[in-house]
């Protein structure tokens, strides 16, 4: 599904994000990037959604080279995709509900349908009483939840999460780590990353170790 | 297709949104861009009154031979036979004074005055209609008809006319140009507006991009929002010139029926109205489109 093969990512500045990373994810498969602040876990997600490009090596989605990608079949790709960012990316002028139905708008989707996804999605993160509610006047792990809504209310085959439970209570995190997998188990394709892997507890994922941008481990799926 | 126009309705209605959320700077931009447009507008319908009225005039050149207050109809005889068979000549017809009076009253409505003066002071006259274009030949008639006995005064109502007709061509190309240079500012405006609106939607477009958002959406309300710009500075263009010829008729009253038959003006006809709108809209376009294209650029390659 996902493949990073030889991928180094220097930044302006001249530091190595991620060096000379080998990273396959299967069609299926639930990834947990773990790793102190630093290590890359962003960098990586960033190259996966086409965001950051690769100095050196080539990523792969669903079979398209990102390096080569015609950019107008990027915006294609990416709605195949659900994105948690770091830091939410929500549109504070517009109200939950319309940040949550971004996507669905982008992609065309018909009005009617728009209501019942983002309210599903909504509900899924807890949040289907704060629809019309402004995120500025959410908390931090609030917003964070309408980020998740906003990433798998067009039902994506694939989600990257980065940091999606850094900001939540135990109770919220524990509900989030429910809903990932979930996803999973109906064919959902995750990477998520996070620097406590501990919260995901028992969950069926495979444990991928950054450190200062270099692979330290990439385990198996545990059962 | 449907979702195509679904996705049309959506960019409309977020260009209005647009449009409705700032304003007081939208309208006072709406505004500029219509006081600009309504000067060109406004020389062109000016043009148009003082043209139909001239090509009546030069159309059909005409000379009239005003006769002596003594000729009698010998005299008049004699110079019918003159004007019969002579080459220059289309038409012509005997106007005796008193129906020249009479015509004096109705036209202009100045039977007061003509009452007060007791007696007649007209002439009896030939007016003489040339053949088209044959305003030389009936140039060369009048110096020679000039000469003839009875004949008091011979005038050719074609010079002023034709006067008028450069006087006229010369305006149209001011119109151009003036056009022209609003044009350029109407695109400017729009630029600028659009540049606005997308340093204030930076985010949106950039999280809009990173979700799946073609460049074609993202262009799409921009572009209504130019062409909406445009279209209701034509509108408000419109609006000022049909008022300003109404105000000019009033004012002008009598005079304004020596200009255009029943005393009403020339206004802007429907074709005049859609020439501007789809210039104006046009040209809100291509601004919205040349700013959009550049300053989208700055996005990429996210
Ligand atoms: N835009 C950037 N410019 C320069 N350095 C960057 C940039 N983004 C990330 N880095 C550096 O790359 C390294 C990896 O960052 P990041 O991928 O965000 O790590 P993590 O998400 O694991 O905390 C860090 O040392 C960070 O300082
Ligand atoms: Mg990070």
């Amino acid at each position: 599904m996902i493949t990073l093969s030889g991928v180094t990512k220097r930044h302006p500045g001249g530091q190595e994000a991620v060096r000379r990373l080998d990273l396959s994810v299967a069609r299926g498969e639930f990834v947990l990037l773990t790793g102190h602040s630093g290590a890359g876990k962003s960098t990586v997600l960033k190259l996966m959604a086409g965001i950051e490009r690769p100095t050196e090596g080539t990523v792969t989605v669903s079979g398209q080279d990102l390096g080569t990608i015609r950019s107008g079949a990027l915006p294609y790709l990416r709605r195949n995709l659900g994105l948690v960012f770091q830091d939410h990316k929500l549109l504070l002028d517009r109200s939950v509900f319309d940040n949550v139905a971004l996507p669905l708008r982008i992609a065309g989707f018909p009005g009617a349908d728009i209501g019942k996804r983002v309210r599903a999605a909504l509900d899924r993160v807890g949040l289907l009483d704060r629809e019309r509610g402004d995120p500025v006047t959410l908390s931090g792990g609030e917003q964070q939840r309408v980020c998740i809504a906003r990433a798998i209310v067009h039902r994506p085959a694939v989600v990257l999460a980065d940091e999606p439970t850094a900001n939540l209570d135990e109770a919220y995190a524990l509900e989030i780590v429910g809903l990932f997998r979930r996803l999973h188990e109906v064919g959902v394709t995750l990477v998520v990353s996070t620097h406590s892997p501990t919260a995901f507890g028992d969950a069926r994922v495979r444990e991928v170790a950054l450190r200062q941008g270099i692979l330290v481990r990439s385990g198996e799926a545990r059962a | 297709m449907s979702r195509l126009l679904r996705e049309h309705g959506l960019a409309f209605q977020d260009a209005l949104r647009r449009l409705g959320g700032q304003f007081v700077a939208a309208f006072l931009n709406l505004l500029v861009i219509g006081i600009a447009l309504s000067l060109p507008l406004a020389m062109y319908v000016v043009l148009g009154n003082v043209s139909d009225f001239s090509r009546q005039a030069a159309a059909e050149p005409q000379l009239t031979l005003f006769l002596r207050p003594d000729a009698d109809a010998t005299v008049a005889r004699n110079i019918e036979s003159r004007l019969k068979g002579h080459a220059a000549i289309g038409r012509y017809q005997f106007v005796a004074k008193a129906v020249a009076l009479e015509d004096l009253k109705k036209a202009a409505g100045l039977s007061g005055i003509v009452e007060e003066l007791g007696r007649n002071p007209l002439p009896d006259a030939y007016v003489v209609t040339g053949r088209p274009d044959g305003a030389e030949a009936l140039e060369a008639l009048r110096s020679e008809a000039a000469t003839w006995p009875g004949v008091d005064h011979a005038q050719l109502d074609t010079l002023w006319a034709r006067q008028v007709e450069a006087v006229i061509r010369g305006g149209r190309t001011v119109v151009v140009i003036l056009g022209s240079l609003l044009g350029v500012a109407l695109v400017a405006i729009t630029f600028n507006t659009i540049r606005l609106q997308i340093l204030g939607r930076r985010e949106e477009i950039e999280v809009s991009k990173l979700i799946g958002a073609t460049n074609a959406f993202i262009r799409r309300p921009f572009l209504y929002l130019g062409t909406l710009q445009g279209l209701i500075g034509a509108c408000i263009a419109w609006g000022l010139v049909m008022f300003a010829v109404g105000v000019l008729e009033r004012e002008l009253g009598v005079a304004a029926s020596l200009i255009a038959q029943d005393g009403v003006l020339r206004r802007l006809d429907i074709r005049d109205t859609i020439a501007l709108a789809v210039l104006a809209g046009g040209l809100g376009w291509f601004g919205a489109w040349l700013s959009v294209t550049l300053h989208l650029r700055r996005f990429e390659p996210v």
